[in-house]
């Protein structure tokens, strides 16, 4: 450890990789949604908007989240969804 | 009032085996009768009975929790009274049977005929979710979920926080068991602050990963009565919180590393 510091590189905490790790699998245990069924969910969802606009593969960004709405005791989960349009496909 | 009793079940659940449910149970039951409470510890891994050796009170058995359920004894019978504490007594489970011996029924049945007769009924579950844990927080009024910094046990935590909330279990709180200071230190164990903000419930108290404690199992003796040890300190303030007192933190680097370690740290500055 004190070499790496010596050379002024820092090495990733493992805790810090223990609780990312625990955060994604918690969501998905939480939501009883398994990681394949969200892979589905998310090429149909592609597939849909994909009919009615050009979208920004790249930019897709789908994932399950925990998150508290006003009211809410406690946090429920949701899907969130950031589909970059390119453009909008005229029909 | 003085026959007036608290009459409050705690369950102590993690999901996870081996993160140190039974230790706790001991350690908490111990505690609570070391400040005055009557209180009975009740063995509920039926099949894989274990309380009893780290109570130190494994020659006294006669009748067990299974006895009591098929009425083959009166409940009374089935109580064994610990060595140190008058008030402090053992429900434990039996060896020879297996977890469809009890029904949920039966243990509120028990549990609330436990609960007229003495202040705290301390119930030590299973691992697992089975049937074993279902029948150990039927009778529950309250639960505490012991963790220990690893992935996999906080995972279980988290799960075993979500079935007890369907059951109706309210506001669950939370022992972090065997911190290691010196691995929190160097960021290789999540901390304190990690574990709350994932699991998102109320902090009951923490205990060190403590050689006291594999010391004071090995004589069945519980380190909550370990004037000494950082781990007895560990139990005996949650064991005040547990009766509603504020009690701050313990810092667990009051004793990192042994006086050995400490002299290496200073000659080589760590």
């Amino acid at each position: 450890m004190d070499l790496f510091k010596l050379f002024g590189r820092k090495q990733e905490q493992s805790k810090n990789v223990a609780k990312e790790r625990l955060k994604l699998v918690l969501v998905h245990d939480r939501a009883d949604l398994s990681p394949k069924l969200l892979d589905m969910m998310k090429s149909d969802i592609i597939r849909v908007i994909s009919e009615y606009a050009d979208i920004d593969n790249e930019g897709i960004d789908i994932k399950l989240t925990r998150m508290k709405r006003d009211g809410d005791t406690s946090p429920i989960s949701a899907l969130v969804a950031n589909i970059p349009i390119v453009k909008v496909k005229d029909n | 009032m003085e026959n007036q009793k608290l009459g409050t079940a705690i369950v102590i659940t993690s999901g996870k085996g081996g993160v140190g449910k039974t230790t706790t149970s001991a350690n908490i039951g111990t505690g609570l009768a070391m400040r005055g409470y009557s209180v009975v510890i009740l063995d509920a891994d039926i099949g894989l009975r274990n309380l009893d050796v780290v109570m130190g009170l494994e020659n006294r058995i006669v009748y067990d929790i299974v006895d009591v359920v098929e009425k083959n004894c009166r409940l009374k019978q089935a109580l064994i009274k610990d060595k140190r504490f008058d008030k402090l007594y053992l429900l434990p489970a039996a060896q020879t049977k297996d977890k469809t011996a009890v029904k949920p029924e039966q243990m509120v049945e028990l549990v609330n005929e436990l609960k007229k007769e003495y202040d705290y009924i301390i119930i030590d579950c299973p691992a697992g979710i089975e049937q074993g844990f279902q029948y150990s927080i039927a009778g529950a009024d309250e639960a505490i979920i012991v963790t220990t910094p690893e992935i996999s046990a906080v995972r279980d935590a988290d799960r075993v926080i979500g079935i007890l909330e369907a059951k109706e279990i309210h506001n669950p709180k939370l022992i972090i068991n065997r911190i290691r200071p010196d691995m929190v230190k160097r960021g290789d164990m999540m901390n304190i602050d990690d574990i709350i903000d994932i699991l998102a419930i109320d902090l009951l108290g923490i205990v060190p990963d403590d050689e006291a404690i594999v010391v004071s199992t090995n004589k069945g003796e519980p380190v909550v009565m370990d004037e000494k040890a950082l781990a007895g300190q560990a139990y005996r303030n949650i064991t005040k919180r547990i009766i509603g007192e504020e009690v701050e933190l313990l810092n667990l680097e009051t004793n990192d590393g042994s006086k050995l370690s400490k002299i290496l740290k200073l000659i080589f500055g760590k």
